[in-house]
C-alpha cells in the first residue's frame, strides 16, 4: 500500500494517475493470468471510468466489469408496471426522470404521461411532499426508485410526517445483498468487488466483513474521481495478489466502518428488507426495500388496488426480445455485444432500461462515445 | 426529414440535424441554377462564407441571422453579435480586412426605441472594432406577437488573396484555439437559468478578424484549415472539420483552456463547455512546422492572450475526434446539437 498511504490522494492529476496505472500494470504482470476480472457495482463509477476514459488505460489483462449498480435498470417490470397501473388509474404519481421512459411490459411512465396521466418528475421524495402538500384534496403517490442512499431520503421524508394525501410506493433495493448473487453465480470469474462510495457513507464499510469472510472475495470501497477508481483498482489488485479477503476503505474521507448510524436508523425504521427479482438479475434475498407494517399507512400498495394484470395481456415489443440488459448488468455482456445498441437503441429510443438512465451502461457508453477501448490512439 | 415531419428546435441547433436538412432542402440541387458552378466555394461546401476568384484574388460572402434570447446578455448584445458573427464567418474563409455590411433589422411592434437605439450603438461600437462599415440595410416592423422582439440578419463582402476551408486538415496538423472556450453560451445560459453564480461569467463575443490576420501573416500556407467553434461548440466544429478533411482529431482536454468561471458554472450546471457555443475564438489548424510561431503571434493579440495548442491531425479515426482526458482516451461524440435553443 505505499503507493497510496505515503502520498495524499489529489482529485484530477494526471501524473498521478500514470503512477497509479504503472502500479495496476505491475500488479497484473505479478498476478501472471491473462485475465483478472473486478466488478464495481455503480453507476457513477462506470460514469467516472466513461468519461475519463479509464479503460483505455487499463492493462489489457485486467477486466473491470459494470454491475448491477444502475437503480433505474434493475427496477423489475412487475413494479414498473405497479407505476403505469397506478397512474391509468387516475392517481398522481410523482418519480425520478429517469424513471419516465424506463420501458414497463407494455408501456411506460412516458406513454401513461403521454395518454393523459398525471406524472410529475421530482428531484426527490422531499420534493414529492411538497407536490401533496400544495393540493390536499388529490392523492399523490411518490414512486421511489434506488439504492439506500435514496431510501434513506424517502424514509427521513416520511418520518417527518407528510400529509394524509402521500403515500410510497417502494421499489428501493439494497445493495449488499445483490453482491452475494453475483459472487455466488456458478461460472462468476469475479476476482473482486470495488464497491460504491456513496452507498457506503450510509451502510459503513463494515456492512462488508461478513461478505468478505463468507465468499473470500476482497472488497475496495472507493470514491469517483478518477484518482479514485484508480486507487481503489490498485489496492484490488494488491489484496487479489497476495489472496486477502479483507475490506479495505479507499474513501476514508466521507466513509466510516459504522456509517451514518441515524440514517440506518431512519431506513430500517422505515424498510424492511425482502426478496424480490432484480430486473435481469435473478431473485435478490433481501434485496428489495418495502415498507414497514408501522407504516402501512403511507404504502400505496395497501392504500389502492393496482390492476398491472391488464398490462400483461398485450405482447412486449419485438424489438425488446432482443435487448440484453439483463446480461450487461449481470456483467455478461458489454453494450457493444448487444445487436440493438447504438443502432435500434438510442437515448432518444431506447429500447432497454440500461440505455434511459443516466446510470444506465449504455446510456454512460452512448454518451461518451460508445467504444470506450481505444489504447491504440495515437498521433 | 421526410414531408410530413416538423421542423423543430434541433434543426437549428448547429448539429447534425441541422446539417441534414440544410443539406438535403436547401443544398441538394442548388448547383443548377445558372451561375452557381462560377462560385469554386459555393452552397454544397457548408462552408462559413462562398468564395468567387476575381482576378488574382477572391471575393467572400457571407450571412447570418441573429435571434439571441435575452437580447442583452452580460458581454454583449444581439447588436454586438450580430456584426461579429459576420465579420468572424468572413475571417474565417481568410478574409479580414472586410468591404463591407448589410444590416436587415425586424423589430416588433410595441419595441422601445431605447432599446434599440443601444443595440445600434453597440453595433456601431464592433463596427469600428473589426473595421467593417455597414453599407446598405433594411428595416422591417411585424405585429405585436408575430415575432419575438427583434432578429438581425447581417452579410458581409471581403476581398482576400488565399481561401482557407474548413475541410482542409491534413494528418500532422496542430490545431490550436485562440483562447478560453465555453465562456458565450455559459453566460448566456447562466443569465437565463438566473443562477446567481459570483465571478466575471461573460460572453467572449468579439470581431477576431484582427487576431485572425496575425495568425494568417505569421503561419502563411501553413495555416490549412479554420473554423469558429459557435453553435455546438468545439466538439461540433471538431467534427465537421475532420468528417470534411478526412482525417481524425486527437483533442487534449487539459490543453483546452477554460477560465475559473466557465469550469465552476459547467460542472454545476452538468454541461461539457465542449459542447457550448463561442463568438469570439477560431479552430485553426497548421502544418506542425508553424505550430509555434502562428501560436506566439495569436498570444502578441489581446484577444488572444490564452491561445493554446490543443490537439493534432490524425490519420485514423476519420471524421471522429478522440478526447485524451490525461487520464486516458474516449471518443468524443458528435453533439446532436446546441444544448441551449437562440443562442446566437
Amino acid at each position: 500500500m505505499s503507493l497510496l498511504a505515503s502520498r495524499p490522494l489529489e482529485f484530477r492529476d494526471p501524473e498521478r494517475a500514470r503512477a497509479l496505472v504503472g502500479a495496476l500494470e505491475r500488479l497484473t504482470a505479478e498476478i501472471g493470468r491473462d485475465r483478472v476480472s473486478v466488478m464495481h457495482v455503480c453507476g457513477s463509477h462506470e460514469q467516472a471510468i466513461a468519461r475519463f476514459g479509464l479503460r483505455a488505460s487499463f492493462p489489457p489483462a485486467l477486466d473491470v466489469i459494470m454491475g448491477p449498480g444502475c437503480p433505474v435498470c434493475i427496477t423489475d417490470l412487475p413494479e414498473v408496471d405497479e407505476g403505469v397501473a397506478l397512474a391509468e388509474q387516475g392517481v398522481r404519481l410523482a418519480t425520478y426522470a429517469d424513471m419516465l421512459r424506463v420501458p414497463g411490459t407494455s408501456r411506460s411512465l412516458a406513454d401513461a404521461q403521454a395518454a393523459g396521466a398525471r406524472v410529475e418528475v421530482v428531484y426527490g421524495a422531499a420534493q414529492a411532499v411538497e407536490l401533496a402538500r400544495a393540493e390536499p384534496s388529490t392523492e399523490l403517490v411518490f414512486f421511489a426508485t434506488g439504492f439506500e442512499t435514496t431510501a434513506v431520503a424517502t424514509a427521513a421524508a416520511l418520518l417527518a410526517g407528510p400529509p394524509p394525501n402521500f403515500s410510497v410506493l417502494s421499489a428501493h433495493k439494497y445493495i449488499p445483498p445483490v453482491m452475494e448473487i453475483v459472487a455466488e453465480m456458478p461460472d462468476t470469474r469475479i476476482e473482486g468487488f470495488l464497491a460504491a462510495g456513496h452507498a457506503a457513507t450510509i451502510t459503513g464499510w463494515g456492512v462488508f466483513e461478513g461478505f468478505v469472510e463468507r465468499h473470500r472475495i476482497p472488497v475496495v470501497v472507493a470514491g469517483f474521481e478518477p484518482l479514485d477508481i484508480l486507487a481503489g483498482l490498485v489496492g484490488l489488485l494488491e489484496l487479489i495478489r497476495d489472496r486477502r479477503a479483507e475490506v479495505i476503505n479507499l474513501y476514508p474521507r466521507c466513509v466510516t466502518r459504522a456509517g451514518n448510524l441515524v440514517a440506518q436508523e431512519k431506513l430500517w425504521k422505515v424498510f424492511r428488507p425482502i426478496g424480490g427479482r432484480w430486473r435481469g438479475i435473478a431473485h435478490v434475498p433481501n434485496g428489495n426495500l418495502r415498507l414497514r407494517d408501522e407504516m402501512a399507512a403511507f404504502d400505496a400498495r395497501r392504500r389502492f388496488t393496482i390492476d398491472v394484470a391488464r398490462l400483461w395481456t398485450e405482447a412486449p415489443a419485438a424489438l425488446a426480445q432482443q435487448c440484453r440488459c439483463g446480461d450487461i448488468m449481470a456483467g455478461i455482456a458489454s453494450p457493444s455485444d448487444c445487436a440493438l445498441f447504438g443502432r435500434a437503441c438510442l437515448p432518444e429510443s431506447p429500447v432497454g432500461a440500461c440505455m434511459v438512465s443516466s446510470e444506465g451502461t449504455c446510456k454512460i457508453w452512448h454518451l461518451y462515445g460508445g467504444h470506450p477501448n481505444l489504447r491504440e490512439v495515437g498521433p | 426529414m421526410n414531408r410530413d415531419e416538423r421542423v423543430v428546435m434541433k434543426h437549428g441547433a448547429g448539429g447534425r440535424a441541422m446539417r441534414a436538412l440544410v443539406s438535403e432542402l436547401f443544398v441538394a440541387g442548388a448547383g443548377d441554377v445558372p451561375g452557381a458552378d462560377a462560385w469554386e466555394v459555393g452552397l454544397s461546401a457548408m462552408d462559413d462564407g462562398a468564395a468567387v476568384r476575381i482576378g488574382d484574388r477572391w471575393l467572400v460572402l457571407t450571412t447570418d441571422s441573429h435571434v439571441i434570447s435575452p437580447l442583452f446578455f452580460p458581454g454583449g448584445d444581439i447588436g454586438r453579435l450580430a456584426i461579429c458573427g459576420t465579420v468572424n464567418d468572413l475571417a474565417m474563409m481568410g478574409a479580414t480586412e472586410v468591404l463591407g455590411l448589410t444590416c436587415a433589422v425586424i423589430v416588433e411592434e410595441g419595441f422601445p426605441r431605447a432599446d434599440l437605439e443601444r443595440v445600434q450603438e453597440s453595433m456601431r461600437a464592433a463596427c469600428r472594432e473589426a473595421g467593417a462599415p455597414v453599407v446598405t440595410g433594411d428595416t422591417k416592423v411585424m405585429g405585436k406577437g408575430e415575432l419575438d422582439r427583434l432578429v438581425i440578419n447581417t452579410a458581409g463582402v471581403a476581398l482576400c488573396g488565399r481561401v482557407v476551408r474548413d475541410s482542409g486538415l491534413r494528418a500532422g496538423d496542430r490545431i490550436l484555439v485562440t483562447g478560453t472556450i465555453g465562456d458565450h453560451g455559459l453566460a448566456v445560459m447562466a443569465k437565463r437559468t438566473g443562477l446567481g453564480l459570483q465571478g466575471d461569467l461573460r460572453s467572449d463575443v468579439a470581431p477576431i478578424n484582427g487576431l485572425v490576420r496575425r495568425a494568417l501573416v505569421a503561419g502563411g500556407a501553413a495555416v490549412t484549415a479554420m473554423k469558429d467553434p459557435t453553435r455546438g461548440g468545439l466538439a461540433s466544429a471538431l467534427h465537421e472539420m475532420a468528417s470534411k478533411s478526412g482525417v481524425g482529431v486527437l483533442l487534449e482536454e487539459r490543453r483546452v483552456p477554460l477560465s475559473d468561471e466557465v469550469r465552476a458554472a459547467a460542472e454545476v450546471l452538468g454541461i461539457d463547455p465542449l459542447h457550448v457555443a463561442n463568438e469570439g475564438k477560431a479552430i485553426i489548424g497548421v502544418r506542425p512546422e508553424a505550430a509555434e510561431t502562428v501560436l506566439a503571434a495569436l498570444r502578441d493579440h489581446p484577444l488572444g492572450a490564452r491561445a493554446a495548442i490543443v490537439g493534432t491531425a490524425i490519420a485514423d479515426h476519420g471524421g471522429q475526434v478522440v478526447l485524451d482526458t490525461g487520464f486516458g482516451k474516449r471518443l468524443l461524440p458528435e453533439p446532436e446539437g446546441e444544448p441551449l435553443p437562440r443562442i446566437c
